[in-house]
């Protein structure tokens, strides 16, 4: 188990810049989630860390010592990927095994931690298959336990869970954070779903085109979003942004755009309401209902309401803003605050 | 005639009933199997065939030979022949000689008295014999032996040789990007072009200076890392996912760990086909060893066999005999591997 | 991803199973052996330079057998002599491609100084335009028959494919054995109220038998492209030709003859190629005759520099690049074409 620093990364395929100077430092045994768009950056930044990309610039040091140049199989660390790459001529033991075979460990030593391993992953009736004849599940399993066997410095997840379908994908989300918690290793996570970094991450690493946009534990990044892309791109369903002249009071601050999640948004009387919308939609869960509704200038606003909902589309729905929750962003979409919390990293 | 053959070759699928188009077909298949199997079979029986069966005309279909028996009175056997008598009998009777157009022919039963038929009267009586010894003899006499040992050998070391530089080859060349790439698999398609047939006497030249002539290995080196070998091996590799190799380098393999444990296994099925080509080129590879290959001791099966055609042009019987052991082994991985090679073949579109 | 894992991963069948249980045995034992010095080397070199590690004895071999002997072809087509080694060889020049090319009239090979190469040249021609021709002729008509929806075809396949495999001298011999004085087809002949033939004294005949025979050991080869290119050719397209009321004629002329076209193509260039250097079979069934009948450039080639009482290295030198000229134009082209077929 390890820490890991990364210093002024940056990665160029030809002309074009993937990764944009990244600087980052993740404590001994933290789960860190790489969340962003497909085409940000935090693929390409998994496998710099995993040293199978070279960086353009910048350092990269595991438990101090600098790694930059050293190749991937001397890194110490384990990857699952998102095809999980299982060995497809092997057993489910020698998947696991090859790794501790090249590292010269003893037969009895290897046989002791891929059973345990596969005790803990409920692999231990399929030792013998190969890959082709397991399940998605269990595929996906084998692959964490390859790099479980290992006891690596630092686990990395490429996407793991994006091949699964979506029970699946909810319970083996549990697994991994039942994993972490008992095995504890420093672990980097890359996935596009939020609700997966949401749920998963000590801290998570919102990446927008080859930069760091937030870095924060997931309530922090929820609840004080540094920017907008941040604060559109958690929370689901999204922020509502509307531009700040629509929403009374508010017009004389610093602020040009306002953010309030759909759950802060509460209908109320007409008197006090900060804007009257029209309901186009009404999403009823049971438990919960979504109101999709359109403002003045049909500005879009999602609104969340506990419990079920009488209304139909065509309403007419006054409602206020609990100015606790009202996010204000200026011209340039940074997070207007006396001191904040987390500067949006510039390079 | 145009119109039949435009028939037979454009009738659609389809149809249950029998078109008359599907009876052309199967005729043609069927001349096929005549034309293809026939001088195979031919060139089987005929090498069972005795000396003198082989000298007959027009020969027999199956392998014959004369009857003979011993007649007390005449040291060695005599043929045996049936003969029609002037009172229209058939009778069993042995030859002692001919002279001319009459025969003197003895009652085996009665080999006191001698009778004398015309020579048109009598036909030999014959039964089936295998003449085996054309298949014994050449081991004893010919150091037959040697030249299946020496195809062997050259056969199997050169098939593993290729196999081996030609996987390596292939593996850079398929997972790797480095400087120089493009230079080498420009070299590969180079050497594509150049038949070993128009370079003979330099590669003579070169084999000379390595000490290696009328060794096997003058055979074996040369041929072993073929362009094809590489180009079917690549194209496979390309399909290996990446990811896998990546996965082995996180791992903790070795470059070469991955090749030989990774790589390797799963290209076994383009492997298979290259051992299979190989083992053909090698097997009947002749133009290269016949020009290297001086001294007997060293010849190969196909060398042996142009040699013995050359210097026992009356030896038919032992040459047939040989062509047949030469021609074995290559029917025998066809009847095992058919489906597999033909579907190698069609998807490579090499050979 | 999953389906290149299962098709990979899939328990395989036949030969390669076994080849894979042998395989992984030796290669295990193998492994023990090879692997630490290869990654001594990797920790040497870096991994980044290991693939010209694994390069490395493919580049060594082609470099000693194929670009080296070019390069001493070369130098030996512009020296003379009789020595083999290059340094011992006086220069000469343009003299031995000179000779090979003067000619009286390229027509007559009986003008040219050197006759043997232009009856050699002349008969390779010969014998490429009909074996093209055959070859091309008898593949299209079997691949076809063999496209219908037959009974056995597989065993059909196999019988037409067969003899692919068989060594060059060992179907010469087959049909040597057949063709002489008093080999089976004299009997069929005479038996039928015919006359013996000859075969391999009457040049026509022997001409004729040196293509057939050829035809004969590798058609089943080019059968297999061309019915690989049929079955590729989408059965929806007959249909929709079938409901349009196609005659057959024109859906072969049409639809069949276009879309397998590509590949009619590959064959051609290909028998092409492998007519220009034919030698073997040849060689054993007629041994170049009657008389200079069926040599070939190739055995032209040979002859000149290993058979010969002189070994003419010089000569064989010059007319093997002036051969290889001609095979580099002629794989350009199946390069070409094979490439624009896999696009």
């Amino acid at each position: 188990m390890a820490g890991l620093e990364l210093r002024g990364i940056r990665k160029d395929y030809g002309s074009t810049a993937v990764l944009k100077g990244i600087d980052l430092s993740i404590a001994d045994g933290e789960f860190v989630v790489f969340v962003g768009p497909s085409g940000c950056g935090k693929s390409t930044l998994l496998r710099v860390i995993a040293g199978l990309e070279t960086v353009t610039a910048g350092d990269i040091h595991i438990d101090g010592a600098e790694v930059t140049r050293t190749a991937a199989s001397d890194r110490g660390l384990a990857m699952v990927f998102q095809s999980y790459a299982l060995y497809p001529h092997m057993t489910v033991h020698q998947n696991m095994s090859f790794a501790l075979e090249n590292m010269g460990i003893a037969k009895a030593e290897i046989s002791s931690r891929v059973d345990r391993a596969a005790r803990m992953l409920r692999l231990t009736d399929y030792l013998q298959r190969k890959p082709a004849a397991l399940s998605g599940g269990q595929r996906q399993r084998v692959a964490i336990g390859r790099a479980i066997v290992r006891d690596p410095k630092i686990f990395l997840f490429d996407e793991p869970l994006s091949n699964l379908d979506a029970e699946l994908r909810v319970a083996t989300r549990k697994e991994l954070a039942a994993l972490h918690a008992e095995i504890g290793g420093t672990m980097i996570y890359v996935t596009h779903d939020q609700v997966e970094a949401m749920t998963l991450a000590d801290r998570i690493v919102v990446l927008n085109g080859g930069r760091i946009e937030q870095i924060g534990t997931p309530l922090d990044l929820y609840n004080r979003p540094a920017n907008l892309f941040v604060a559109g791109f958690i929370g689901s369903p999204r922020m509502n942004l509307l531009p700040t002249e629509l929403v009374r009071g508010e017009a004389a601050g610093p602020a040009a755009t306002l953010g309030i999640r759909p759950e802060h948004v509460e209908p109320c009387a007409e008197a006090d309401a900060d804007l009257t919308v029209r309901v186009d939609l009404v999403e009823q869960l049971g438990g919960e209902t979504f109101l999709y509704a359109a403002g003045p200038n049909d500005v879009p606003l999602t609104i969340r309401c506990d419990g079920q909902s009488r209304l139909v589309r065509g309403d007419l729905l006054p409602v206020r803003f609990s100015r606790d929750h009202l996010h204000r962003f200026d011209a340039a979409g940074l997070a207007c605050r006396p001191e904040p919390l987390l500067a949006r990293s510039h390079s | 005639m145009t119109g039949k053959l435009r028939r037979l070759l454009l009738a659609r699928r389809g149809g249950a009933s029998w078109h008359w188009t599907d009876v052309a077909s199967y005729g043609y298949l069927a001349l096929g199997v005549l034309l293809m199997f026939g001088p195979v079979l031919w060139l089987a029986l005929s090498s069972f065939k005795t000396p003198a069966a082989l000298l007959e005309f027009p020969p027999s279909l199956l392998p014959m030979a004369q009857s003979e028996v011993s007649v007390p009175g005449y040291p060695q056997p005599l043929p045996l022949f049936r003969v029609t008598m002037e009172d229209g009998s058939v009778r069993e009777l042995a030859q002692v000689r001919r002279v001319g157009i009459t025969a003197q022919m003895v009652d085996p039963a009665a080999p006191g008295q001698t009778i004398r038929v015309p020579a048109d009267r009598r036909t030999p009586v014959r039964h089936m014999a295998l003449a085996v010894e054309n298949y014994t003899d050449p081991l004893t006499q010919f150091d037959f032996l040697r030249f299946l040992r020496n195809s062997l050998v050259v056969t199997v070391v050169a098939t593993i040789i290729t196999l081996l530089i030609n996987s390596m080859a292939a593996y850079a060349l398929s997972v790797y990007e480095f400087r120089g790439k493009k230079l080498a698999m420009l070299g590969v398609i180079g050497t594509l072009m150049i038949p070993i047939t128009i370079i003979l006497a330099p590669v003579y030249l070169v084999v000379t200076k390595l000490g290696f002539v009328d060794s096997l290995w003058a055979v074996i080196l040369p041929g072993a890392a073929t362009p094809t070998g590489v180009f079917l091996l690549r194209q496979y590799m390309l399909t290996i996912p990446r990811d896998l190799i990546e996965a082995a380098r996180m791992d903790k393999a070795s470059e070469w760990r991955i090749y030989a444990r990774i790589v390797m296994p799963l290209s076994m099925p383009a492997l298979a086909v290259l051992a299979i080509f190989s083992v053909m080129w090698r097997w009947n590879e002749f133009l290269w060893p016949l020009a290297v290959l001086t001294k007997t001791e060293v010849h190969t099966l196909p060398i042996a066999l142009n040699a013995f055609q050359g210097e026992l042009q009356t030896q038919w019987h032992y040459l047939l005999a040989m062509t047949v052991v030469t021609l074995l082994p290559v029917a025998l991985v066809f009847a095992f591997l058919q489906r597999f090679i033909t579907s190698g073949i069609a998807n490579t579109g090499m050979k | 991803m999953t389906d290149t894992m299962r098709s990979h991963g899939a328990p395989a069948r036949g030969p390669s199973a076994a080849a894979a249980a042998v395989t992984t045995g030796s290669a295990n034992a193998l492994m023990r052996l090879t692997d630490p010095p290869m990654r001594a080397v990797q920790r040497l070199i870096g991994a980044a330079r290991m693939p010209y590690v694994f390069l490395l004895p493919n580049l060594v071999f082609f470099g000693l057998f194929v670009f080296l002997p070019i390069g001493i072809n070369i130098v030996f087509s512009v020296t003379g002599g009789t020595a083999l080694f290059p340094a011992e060889r006086p220069y000469v020049g343009a003299e031995h491609y000179a000779r090979l090319l003067d000619c009286g009239s390229y027509l007559e090979a009986a003008s040219c100084r050197e006759d043997l190469f232009w009856r050699g040249v002349g008969n390779t021609l010969t014998f490429t335009v009909f074996q093209m021709v055959a070859m091309v002729l008898f593949s299209l008509v079997t691949a076809l028959v063999l496209n219908r929806p037959i009974r056995g075809r597989g065993f059909f396949r196999a019988v037409y494919f067969f003899p692919v495999l068989l060594s060059p001298v060992v179907v010469a011999l087959i049909w040597k054995w057949i063709l002489q004085r008093d080999g089976l087809l004299n009997a069929v002949l005479t038996t039928a109220g015919g006359e013996k033939i000859l075969f391999f004294v009457d040049p026509g005949w022997a001409m004729f038998w040196s293509v057939f025979v050829s035809v004969w050991a590798h058609m089943g080869f080019y059968t297999l492209i061309l019915l690989a290119g049929l079955q590729a050719i989408p059965r929806d397209v007959y249909e929709a030709a079938e409901m349009d009321g196609t005659r057959p004629w024109r859906v072969f002329h049409r639809i069949t003859l276009p879309l397998l076209w590509p590949n009619l193509l590959v064959v051609l260039v290909l028998v092409l190629i492998r007519s220009v250097q034919v030698f073997d079979e040849v060689f054993v069934l007629t041994g170049g005759g009657p008389g200079t009948a069926t040599m070939m450039v190739v055995q032209y080639i040979y002859a000149t520099a290993f058979a010969n009482q002189v070994q003419n290295f010089g000569l064989a030198g010059a007319a093997s690049v002036l051969l290889g000229v001609v095979l580099f134009v002629l794989t350009l082209i199946q390069l070409f074409l094979t490439r624009r077929r896999a696009s």
